[in-house]
């Protein structure tokens, strides 16, 4: 198992180090001049060659990459240009508050939308299959944009229940959270009610059931587990859009996290921070990958990675 | 999935003659509950892609400043935005912007990683390895932001937006045609193809494609609908399609300035998206269930 999770890693390598160096000059290509930007319309040319010179960006691309590349080997993201901070301890600053954000989303995600997809594949055909495969098609279909106004709209301007921007109070939490929540639990509920439906089908579910089990410890003990192995697969990769989906629900709720500073950033232009944040999305969502593959191991005995 | 018949694996697809299957097709994603309810809002949304523009009461771009954020009155069933311009117009003339980016994105998506896919699969080797490394790249990156980093870098407009978001496509498209490339590469007919003189580009043409191609339609259906989330999260963002432009995703970030003053001005351009991906995603499963029980997505 350590070796393979070590292979995975090496092999995550070079994945990565295309990322850094592809975002690097993706922020460079970006239009519009951070000098310019942070010294402000007014500043007479002087300042803003000493911002540039300032920020390393009068030297050549080369020079610069090369600069970025040690820094990186090091663990340095470089400084903020906007903060004037250290663009780790920027990032970091922000990162707390989308963790709990994506937290609070993917497990209320997954708790329902394998509860609310395991109900639908019991009563198959029935009134609530129909209800709960209809919501959750509408969830995915829902723009995150538009739910987040909805939501507003409903719980903040129309019954006054909820702050209307968010903040890292638990209050503040409850709307982005279900925004955020939303596609993926309905994601979640028609993969969990598919593979439950798809293994009643098998051969040891008819067996189960020929040699007299109860069909709740059946369904329960025998079906349940095996129909959830491929959902984690869908989880792991809903965590990563969540992430992703997180830059809108943050702009709509304004909400301080990863998602809203990766915006903020680029509208300053702040290379270091894009470069790091981009750095911080890709990393995350090569880890997920691997702690879901690592998961299965552990889910299915059948599964060896030796 | 919904009213999914019981897998057939494999049999179905793949290499199959295909003139008898397409009829009964149409047929049989009629009679799919939700594929025809599917069918009836996209064959909708196309046709307003197309009409919209003309049969908008208003010219959607007009101002009435003697009748800013009103609410649904005669004349004005959707009330009208904060520059007097009436809603429903702008919406029927959104559609234009909305739904021919969503397909023309998804359409180049699928053209460009499908080929892509297709080359890989057959040629194999290092053109394989290489593209597919590529891939893996681009896959790094989750969902919207590839598509927000090249619409910065191209700058806002409906051509940088449908770009943006088919490159968000792409790698998925490349992918998926690469698996089944790779499946139907092996089997008897293309070996034969081969054996009989026939080049790669002919083989690929005419012998791989028709075999891998379903899938792709059926995933490229569903993918229009996350095309157009997108697509709009773009205009939603500031990125996209620039005001006065009556994208919808533009017009719900002006709305929601007016929210406590006028809802409707939300709620009219957040349905009509919501409706759209709705009836890609039902006609897209609708699909499945019909062509190709095999993909899973």
């Amino acid at each position: 198992m350590t070796t393979y999770v070590l292979k995975r890693l090496v092999q995550a390598i070079p994945t990565l180090l295309g990322v850094v160096v592809l975002v690097f000059f993706f922020v460079r290509a970006l239009p519009g001049d951070p000098a310019r930007l942070y010294v402000g319309t007014d500043a007479d040319l002087a300042t803003v060659e000493a911002a540039r010179e300032q920020f390393g960006l009068d030297r050549s691309l080369p020079e610069q990459f090369v600069f970025y590349a040690r820094g990186l080997a090091q663990g340095n993201l470089g400084q903020s240009f906007r903060a004037r901070r250290p663009a780790a301890e920027v990032i970091a600053r922000h990162f707390r508050a989308t963790l709990v954000l994506a937290s609070i989303a993917i497990s209320a995600a997954t708790v329902l939308g394998v509860l609310l997809g395991v109900a639908a594949a019991l009563r198959r055909g029935s009134l609530v299959d129909l209800a709960i495969t209809s919501t959750s098609i509408l969830g995915i279909s829902t723009p995150s944009f538009f739910l987040g106004i909805l939501f507003i709209y409903l719980f903040a301007v129309e019954l006054r229940w909820l702050p209307v921007a968010g903040s890292v109070s638990p209050r503040g939490l409850v709307m982005p959270a279900a925004t955020l929540a939303a596609a993926g639990l309905g994601t979640i509920a028609r993969f969990a009610r598919s593979s439950l439906l798809e293994t009643f089908g098998n051969d040891y579910i008819r067996t189960a059931h020929a040699k007299g089990l109860a069909p709740r410890r059946v369904i329960g003990k025998h079906a349940i587990r095996n129909a959830l192995i491929p959902v984690l697969t869908i989880i792991g990769l809903q965590f990563g859009f969540l992430l992703s989906g997180t830059v809108i629900v943050e702009t709509v709720f304004n909400f301080h996290g990863l998602g809203w500073l990766l915006i903020q950033s680029i509208e300053a232009r702040d290379y270091p921070v894009i470069q790091g944040l981009l750095l911080v999305f890709s990393v995350q969502f090569v880890l997920i990958n691997l702690i879901v593959d690592v998961l299965y191991a552990f889910i299915d005995p059948r599964i060896s990675y030796a | 999935m919904p009213d999914a018949p019981a897998a057939t694996p494999d049999a179905g697809t793949v290499g199959r003659p295909r003139t008898g299957r397409r009829k009964g097709a149409l047929a049989r994603l009629l009679r799919h509950r939700s594929g025809s309810v599917g069918l009836v809002l996209t064959t909708f949304f196309v046709f307003l892609a197309v009409a919209g523009p003309w049969i908008a009461p208003y010219d959607p771009a007009k101002p009435d400043y003697t009748l800013l954020t009103a609410g649904s009155q005669p004349g004005h069933w959707l009330g009208t935005d904060a520059f007097g311009r009436d809603t429903l117009s702008r919406v029927l003339a959104g559609a234009r912007y909305s739904i021919t980016i969503g397909l023309s994105a998804t359409l180049l998506g699928a053209l460009v990683g499908g080929a892509l896919g297709l080359w890989a699969g057959f040629a194999g080797g290092w053109i394989d390895s290489v593209s597919m490394r590529v891939v893996d790249v681009m896959l790094a990156f989750p969902g919207i932001l590839l598509a927000i980093g090249l619409v910065t870098l191209t700058g806002p407009g409906v051509g940088p937006v449908v770009l943006a978001s088919a490159v968000f496509g792409i790698p998925v498209f490349a992918r998926l045609t690469r698996g089944s490339t790779l499946a139907v590469k092996e089997r008897a007919f293309v070996e034969a193809a081969g054996a009989l003189g026939a080049r790669g580009g002919r083989i690929m043409l005419r012998h791989l494609l028709p075999s891998v191609i379903a899938p792709v339609i059926v995933f490229a259906t569903l993918r229009s609908g996350s095309t157009l989330l997108v697509a709009s999260g773009l205009s939603f963002l500031g990125l996209g399609v620039q005001p006065p432009a009556p994208e919808w995703g533009g017009m719900l970030s002006d709305a929601q300035l007016y929210l406590t003053v006028q809802p409707l001005m939300a709620f009219a351009p957040g349905i009509a998206i919501t409706l759209a991906v709705l009836g890609f995603n039902l006609l897209g499963d609708g699909l499945r269930d019909v062509l190709d029980p095999t993909v899973r997505t």
